[in-house]
């Protein structure tokens, strides 16, 4: 098995509210990210499919055909966006780490035509990160 | 959420403290060829990052596997606290006898952090300078 990543950026704004709890629970548990106007990040996803090389191409999966599924689905879908009005799959979430790995690993999975998405990680900043993976993976 | 995915949450922390390499089972000969410029008697330092991983649930109330602050505290008072502008050789107790190579320190620092709360520690990483890298998940890696 051949792992193969593929980074990319964008840049999104986002804030941390549950409206079903109250005013001062939600500064509470989210302090700074509970700002009403919300903030924003440059994010740096990195998308790991693993899979055999073909043995004609040498190739897992094209990386152009990588790059216009990351640039169709996430690209355009979430950069330079307010992913909690904008995203319609974050709907009703936080836009946490956490919660937008998810929604770009539900994203990505159908798309790979090739070996299958194996990591998604999702830097918020440098020193914050989240992975999502099938549980029991091999862990690349 | 039931769907067979698995999030864990990466978040990286930096000390800075010196440290010597000299094992008291070994003469001072063999201290000098085994560690080299690292058994300098007046030790030497580094920028130590430490990568922390965890999983667990998220909740749906916050989004979240633990809350940053929570975690951040604990690894602040378990970890930065005790080693941050320190000689690991004097000032923590269990570099007395060990060692104090970023292999023990990864050990030591896993040990010291796996009973967080509010998640499970799958693992932790250390990066010595920016080209050694240690990294340890407990005894079952």
């Amino acid at each position: 098995m051949v792992y193969l990543t593929r980074k990319l950026e964008f840049s999104a704004s986002h804030l941390y509210h549950n409206p079903a709890l109250s005013a001062e629970e939600n500064k509470r548990i989210f302090g700074k990210c509970n700002n009403p106007h919300g903030h924003g990040h440059n994010y740096t996803l990195e998308v790991t499919v693993a899979g055999e090389p073909d043995p004609v191409t040498g190739m897992v999966l094209d990386l152009k055909e990588l790059k216009e599924i990351l640039e169709r689905e996430i690209t355009q879908r979430m950069d330079h966006r307010f992913l909690n009005y904008e995203v319609a799959e974050l709907k009703g979430q936080i836009p946490t780490c956490e919660n937008i790995a998810r929604v770009i690993w539900n994203l990505l999975e159908p798309k790979i035509s090739k070996g299958h998405l194996h990591k998604v990680r999702l830097y918020e900043t440098p020193d914050l990160y989240a992975d999502c993976y099938r549980n029991g993976a091999h862990r690349a | 959420m039931m769907d067979g995915l698995k999030i864990e949450l990466g978040r990286r922390y930096l000390f800075s403290a010196s440290h010597r390499l000299h094992s008291s089972k070994l003469s001072e000969e063999e201290n000098r060829r085994v560690y080299g410029k690292c058994n300098n008697p007046h030790g030497h330092g580094h920028n130590y990052v430490v990568e922390v991983n965890v999983s667990g649930a998220v909740d749906p109330a916050t989004g979240m596997i633990a809350n940053l602050a929570d975690l951040d505290g604990f690894v602040e008072k378990e970890v930065i606290e005790p080693f941050d502008h320190k000689s690991l050789n004097e000032d923590v107790a269990a570099f007395r006898e060990n060692v104090p190579t970023t292999e023990n320190i990864c050990k030591e620092i896993f040990e010291r952090l796996k009973h967080f709360p509010e998640a499970k520690l799958e693992r932790v990483r250390v990066e010595e300078t920016g080209n050694n890298t240690f990294e340890y998940a407990g005894e079952e890696l």
